[in-house]
C-alpha cells in the first residue's frame, strides 16, 4: 500500500527530475535510427528525407516532454471534447477530404493537412479511459458499460473504413476492443465476443469483400504466383531481408533498396531496408528497443494507481505495439500488405507526432504515477 | 468500494501481463521469421537479390583486321554511335519513337523497319534505331536520355575499308546475319554484329569475328544499368588480323590504270606464287553493304554491263588467244615436234580442207622460225605447230602450266573458274561431235574453245618465266613456298623467254611499237600480246569492209590481253591483264607494262634491290 502512497510532483524541475529517462533515451536511440536510414534511402544524402524527419522528430520529442509536464487532470478534462472534435473531423474528411493515392484521408484547412484517423487513435484512448475511469468496476460488463464503449469504438471506425483505411481502423478497433479488455469485462463476453467476430470475419471474406480485396488476401497467401503482379512488393521485401543474411550489406549498400526494387522504402518499407543492410543484427536489435520500450510501458501501466493513467498508458502502447507489429509482419510477409508504417523511423509526419504525443501520455503518466484522482468526474489535481 | 477498486486493479495488472506475454510471443514470432529468411534461407534470397541486381550483357568482340602485306589495313574498323530501342522498357513503341523523333531525324520508311525488327526480336533485345550517327545527333539523345525510356546508346565499332574501289572483290563486305545464318546464336542476332559475306571476309569469318564476351552489369528494377562490373565479366576475344600477299598499292594502281574499263590485272611474285594484286574493275564499294544497301543502288550495281560486283580475276573467263603461243612452243620443243630454228611460211592464211585459216596479219609474216613467230604472233606458225603436236600432247603441256586448273586462293569462286583446255573426249561428251584438225587449229592459237581466267594466265605466265610449278597464295605465311621445276630443258625456256623478251625489245615485235620498252634503265621485260575474238567477222560482214573491231558496239568488241614478268634477266613479278572488249594487245600492253614497272621500282617483295635503286636514281624524262 504505502508504495503506492507516492507524493505526486509538482513544481516543472521536480517533474523533470521524475521522468524515466531510460525511457527518453530509447525514444531517441529509435528515432536516430529512423533519421539514419532515411539518409541511406536517398543514397546518402540529408534531402529529401532525412532533414525533415529530423525536424519532425525533434519538434515531436519536445512535444512528448511537454505532454509529460502536464497533469492528467488536464488530459481528463479535454478527454470528451477531444474525441467529440475528431470525431467531427472525421465526418468533415467524408465531405469535405483530399483524396490521395486512392483514398480521402486529409483535410485541409489554410496550411495545415491533417490526418484525423491518425489523431483518433490518442483521442479514442483518452475518452475510453475517462469513460472507463467514471465507471465503477462492477458496472463494466454491464448492458450500458458495453454499449457506451462499442459507440465510441464503432463511430470512429465506420468513417475510417469507409476512406477507406482497413489498416488504420483495424488498428483504432483493436485498441479500443483492448481497452475494454483492460478495463476487467467478463471473460465470457470475451469469448461471445471472439466467436462472433471470427463468424462476421469469415461472412466479410465470402460476400462483403470488393474483388481487389479478396485479391490481396489471396496474394498474401502466396506471392510468388504472381511475382511482376501485386505479390511484387512482398517478394522483393523478402529477398531484400533474406538476402541481407546476419550482418547485412552495408550501410547504403542495399542492392534491393537503392537499385529500386523495394517500393515504398522510405515509408513502409524501411524495416526491410534496415534489415537489408544491417542483417538479422540490426533487425533484432530494433525490434529489441522496441521491445523494451513497449516493457517500460506496461511497466508504467501498472505502477500507475489512477484507472484513467493505466488505460491512457495501455492504449497507446496496444497502438504502438501494433504499428511495430504490423508492419514488421508485412514487410516479411506474415501479414497482407496493408499501409502501416514503422513508428518513429518511417518517413511521415502526422504518425510521428501522433506517436511522440501518445509516448508523451505514457511518460506524464510515469511523472504522475502516484496521483489517485477522484472519481464521479471532478477534475482532480 | 476499496476492495471493488483493489480487485479491479489486480484485474488491470494481470490482463495488462496476459497482453504483455502476447506481445513478447508475437515479437518472438516475428524474430523467428526473420531469422527463417535471413539466416536459413539466405542463399535462395541473395541469389533472387543477384538476379535483380546483376544481367548480362553480349560484348561484341572486335572484328580482326585485314591487312595488306606491309601491314596496311584494307578492312578496319571505325566508331560508330548508335542508338537502340529496348521494348520491354520502352513502353509504347509509337510513343518512344515520337520522344525520339524530337531530337534526331525519324523518317517514315525507317520507322516501318524499326517496327518491323522490333516484332521479330524478343521484347528485352535491342533492335537498331540508327547506326553511324554524326556527334551532334548523338549527344542530343545522350542529353535527353531521361526522358526517353528504353533508348540506349552505344558507341560500337563499324567495319571500313578504307580502299573501297580497289579492295572491293578481294576482301568483300560484311553484313548482318540474314535469320537462316544467324538461328538463335544471341551473338549473330545482335543487330551491331557482322558477318563476312564476300571474299576474305567470308572466307577466313571463323578468324576475323573473334569470339563474344559477356559484361556483367548492375540494373535498376527499370533495367536502367546503374555501372558496370569489368572485373567480373568476360571480355570479348577480339578477332584474329588476317594478312594478304597484297601490296595495297599495287592493287591502287592496277585499279587506277584499268580505270574506265573492264578488266582484271593479277601480278604474283614468280618465285613464292603470292598474289601481289588482284584487281577487278571496275570495283564498287564495299562500305554501302555494311550498313544495308539501298535496294535500287544494289539493283544499279547488279545490272551494270560492266559488272562491277563480278571478281573477274578468278571468275571471269575469256579465250586466252596468242597469250597461249609460249605454251604451245614449249610443248612444241618438249614433244620434239619442231626445232627452234625451223622456219615455217606465213603467206597470210592456210588451206584445210574446205576452211581458210587465216593469219592476223593479210599479208603474212614469211619464213618465222619460233622466236620470230612469237615475236610477231605469227598464226600460221602455231596452227602448223598444234597440228604436228594434236591436241593431246598440246594439253599435256597445257595442264602442266596451269590451264584448266582451279586455284583456290581461299577466297570465294565460281565452280566453273577452273575454266577449260579442250581435249577430244571433252568436245564429245560436251557437244556429241568429233574433234577436228580445225579444232586443234584454233587450240593452237589460243581461240576456240579454250576457256582461261586472268588468274590462271598469271601463274602460267610465272611457271613460264621459272620453269616451277608456281602456286598462288592470297594469305601471308612466316615462311614463303617453294615450288619443284617442272621438268622443261632449260634451253627450252630459255628460246621461249628470249621470244618474249623479242615482243616487247625488238624491232616488229607486237609490243614493241606500242610500249617503246620497259621504262626502267638497264632493266627489261618478257611479254605477249592477245586479242580474243569475241564475235566472228561474217563473210558478209568482211565483203561490206567491217573489219576492224572498233567499228563494232562496245560488248562486241575483241578482248584484250597481255601477260608480262619483269626483270628480264631475274624474273620477280608476273602479270596478267585482260581489258573486256579492249581492242587488241595495244590496250592491256601498256597496263601490264605499267603495273610491272611499278612493280620492279617499289619492288614490295624486296628482292631486286640494286635495280629499284637504279630505277630510281635514272633521270626524269
Amino acid at each position: 500500500m504505502a508504495s503506492f502512497a507516492q507524493a505526486v510532483p509538482r513544481g516543472i524541475s521536480s517533474k523533470l527530475f521524475e521522468i524515466n529517462w531510460a525511457f527518453v533515451l530509447l525514444v531517441l536511440l529509435i528515432g536516430v535510427i529512423g533519421v539514419t536510414m532515411l539518409y541511406s534511402v536517398a543514397g546518402g544524402g540529408w534531402e529529401p528525407w532525412a532533414i525533415r524527419q529530423l525536424t519532425r522528430f525533434s519538434m515531436g520529442f519536445c512535444l512528448m516532454l511537454g505532454v509529460a509536464m502536464v497533469p492528467p487532470r488536464f488530459w481528463m478534462a479535454i478527454a470528451y471534447p477531444a474525441y467529440l472534435g475528431v470525431l467531427l473531423l472525421l465526418v468533415g474528411v467524408e465531405v469535405i477530404g483530399v483524396t490521395a493515392m486512392g483514398a480521402q484521408r486529409w483535410l485541409e484547412i489554410g496550411p495545415i493537412r491533417m490526418q484525423p484517423s491518425e489523431m483518433m487513435k490518442i483521442t479514442l484512448v483518452l475518452a475510453m479511459a475517462r469513460y472507463y475511469h467514471d465507471l465503477p468496476p462492477e458496472k463494466v460488463s454491464s448492458i450500458i458499460g458495453l454499449v457506451v464503449p462499442a459507440v465510441m469504438i464503432g463511430a470512429p471506425v465506420a468513417l475510417i473504413v469507409k476512406q477507406p483505411d482497413l489498416g488504420t481502423s483495424v488498428l483504432v478497433a483493436v485498441t479500443g476492443v483492448a481497452i475494454m479488455f483492460l478495463a476487467g469485462i467478463s471473460w465470457k463476453l470475451i469469448i461471445a465476443g471472439i466467436v462472433s467476430g471470427l463468424v462476421g470475419a469469415v461472412g466479410l471474406i465470402r460476400f462483403g469483400l470488393e474483388p481487389y480485396q479478396r485479391n490481396r488476401i489471396m496474394t498474401f497467401l502466396d506471392p510468388e504466383t504472381d511475382p511482376l503482379g501485386a505479390g511484387y512488393h512482398i517478394l522483393q521485401s523478402k529477398i531484400a531481408l533474406g538476402s541481407g543474411g546476419l550482418t547485412g550489406k552495408g550501410y547504403m549498400q542495399g542492392t534491393q533498396s537503392h537499385l529500386q526494387f523495394l517500393p515504398e522504402k522510405q515509408t513502409d518499407f524501411i524495416f526491410t531496408m534496415l534489415g537489408e543492410e544491417f542483417g538479422l543484427v540490426g533487425g533484432i536489435g530494433v525490434l529489441a528497443l522496441y521491445a523494451l520500450l513497449l516493457g517500460h510501458c506496461i511497466m508504467i501501466a501498472i505502477s500507475c494507481k489512477s484507472m484513467f493513467l493505466r488505460l491512457v498508458t495501455m492504449g497507446v502502447t496496444t497502438t504502438f505495439a501494433l504499428y511495430v507489429f504490423i508492419n514488421a509482419s508485412m514487410v516479411m510477409g506474415l501479414v497482407p500488405v496493408v499501409g502501416v508504417p514503422l513508428p518513429m523511423i518511417s518517413y511521415g509526419g502526422t504518425v510521428m507526432i501522433v506517436m511522440l504525443g501518445g509516448l508523451g501520455l505514457i511518460l506524464g503518466a510515469h511523472v504522475h504515477r502516484g496521483a489517485e484522482p477522484s472519481k464521479g468526474g471532478g477534475l482532480f489535481g | 468500494m476499496r476492495r471493488d477498486t483493489e480487485e479491479a486493479k489486480n484485474q488491470f495488472t494481470r490482463r495488462t501481463l496476459l497482453m504483455g506475454g502476447g506481445g513478447a510471443l508475437v515479437f518472438t514470432g516475428i524474430g523467428g521469421q526473420l531469422y527463417n529468411l535471413q539466416i536459413r534461407n539466405e542463399e535462395r534470397y541473395s541469389l533472387l537479390s543477384d538476379d535483380n541486381q546483376f544481367s548480362y550483357r553480349i560484348q561484341l568482340p572486335s572484328r580482326g583486321a585485314v591487312l595488306d602485306r606491309s601491314g596496311e589495313p584494307v578492312a578496319e574498323n571505325r566508331d560508330s554511335y548508335r542508338i537502340f530501342l529496348i521494348r520491354e522498357q520502352a513502353g509504347d513503341v509509337d510513343a518512344a519513337l515520337d520522344r525520339l523523333a524530337r531530337y534526331m531525324p525519324l523518317g517514315e520508311t525507317r520507322r516501318e523497319r524499326i517496327m518491323r525488327d522490333l516484332a521479330r526480336t524478343p521484347r528485352f533485345q535491342p533492335v537498331t534505331v540508327a547506326e553511324d550517327l554524326d556527334w551532334a545527333t548523338f549527344s542530343k539523345v545522350n542529353l535527353h536520355l531521361p526522358e526517353l525510356p528504353g533508348v540506349m546508346p552505344d558507341v560500337g565499332e563499324v567495319r571500313t575499308y578504307p580502299m573501297p574501289q580497289a579492295f572491293s572483290h578481294v576482301v568483300g563486305y560484311v553484313q548482318s546475319a540474314p535469320p537462316e545464318i544467324a538461328g538463335n546464336d544471341p551473338l549473330l542476332r545482335h543487330p551491331a554484329f557482322r558477318v563476312g559475306r564476300a571474299g576474305v571476309e567470308v572466307a577466313r569469318d571463323e578468324e576475323l569475328r573473334g569470339s563474344a564476351g559477356q559484361l556483367k552489369v548492375e540494373v535498376n528494377a527499370f533495367g536502367r544499368v546503374i555501372r558496370e562490373l569489368p572485373e567480373q565479366s568476360r571480355p570479348a576475344t577480339p578477332g584474329r588480323d588476317v594478312t594478304l600477299t597484297i601490296d595495297a598499292a599495287a592493287q591502287r594502281y592496277a585499279l587506277e590504270r584499268m580505270a574506265g574499263h573492264s578488266g582484271a590485272a593479277v601480278a604474283l611474285d614468280v618465285q613464292t606464287g603470292e598474289v601481289i594484286s588482284l584487281a577487278s574493275a571496275p570495283g564498287f564499294d564495299p562500305n554501302m553493304f555494311v550498313l544495308g544497301i539501298p535496294s535500287r543502288e544494289f539493283r544499279e550495281l547488279n545490272e551494270n554491263i560492266h559488272r562491277p560486283l563480278f571478281n573477274k580475276t578468278l571468275n571471269g573467263l575469256y579465250a586466252p588467244a596468242s597469250t597461249i603461243k609460249g605454251m604451245a612452243s614449249l610443248a612444241g620443243l618438249r614433244e620434239g615436234v619442231i626445232r627452234p630454228g625451223e622456219r615455217i611460211f606465213c603467206g597470210g592464211s592456210t588451206q584445210l580442207g574446205n576452211r581458210r585459216f587465216h593469219c592476223w596479219r593479210r599479208g603474212g609474216h614469211g619464213a618465222v622460225n619460233m622466236h620470230e613467230a612469237i615475236k610477231v604472233s605469227c598464226d600460221i606458225y602455231f596452227y602448223e605447230l598444234a597440228a604436228r603436236l594434236g591436241i593431246d600432247r598440246l594439253g599435256e603441256t597445257a595442264r602442266l602450266l596451269g590451264f584448266g586448273e582451279r586455284f583456290d586462293i581461299g577466297i570465294p569462286m565460281i565452280s566453273q573458274a577452273a575454266g577449260n583446255f579442250p581435249s577430244a573426249q571433252w568436245k564429245r561428251a560436251r557437244h556429241g561431235q568429233p574433234w577436228t584438225m580445225g579444232d586443234t587449229y584454233n587450240t593452237g592459237i589460243g581461240q576456240g574453245y579454250t576457256q582461261t581466267s586472268p588468274i590462271q594466265l598469271a601463274v602460267y605466265t610465272a611457271r613460264m618465266a621459272t620453269g616451277r610449278m608456281i602456286q598462288p597464295s592470297l594469305y601471308r605465311r612466316a615462311i614463303a613456298p617453294r615450288f619443284n621445276e617442272i621438268g622443261f630443258d632449260p634451253e627450252h625456256l630459255q628460246v621461249v623467254h628470249n621470244a618474249h623478251v623479242g615482243v616487247v625489245h625488238e624491232p616488229g615485235g607486237t609490243a614493241y611499237w606500242p610500249l617503246q620498252g620497259f621504262g626502267v634503265e638497264g632493266v627489261q621485260m618478257a611479254g605477249k600480246t592477245g586479242t580474243a575474238q569475241v564475235y566472228s567477222i561474217t563473210a558478209e560482214e568482211r565483203a561490206r569492209g567491217l573489219r576492224s573491231s572498233e567499228d563494232r558496239p562496245w560488248h562486241l568488241r575483241n578482248h584484250g590481253l597481255f601477260i608480262g614478268y619483269a626483270p628480264a634477266d631475274n624474273p620477280q613479278y608476273a602479270v596478267a591483264v585482260i581489258i573486256e572488249h579492249g581492242g587488241g594487245g595495244t590496250v592491256a600492253a601498256p597496263i601490264a607494262r605499267d603495273i610491272l614497272k611499278d612493280l620492279v621500282e617499289r619492288d614490295p617483295v624486296g628482292r631486286i634491290g640494286p635495280v629499284a635503286a637504279l630505277g630510281a636514281d635514272r633521270p626524269e624524262g
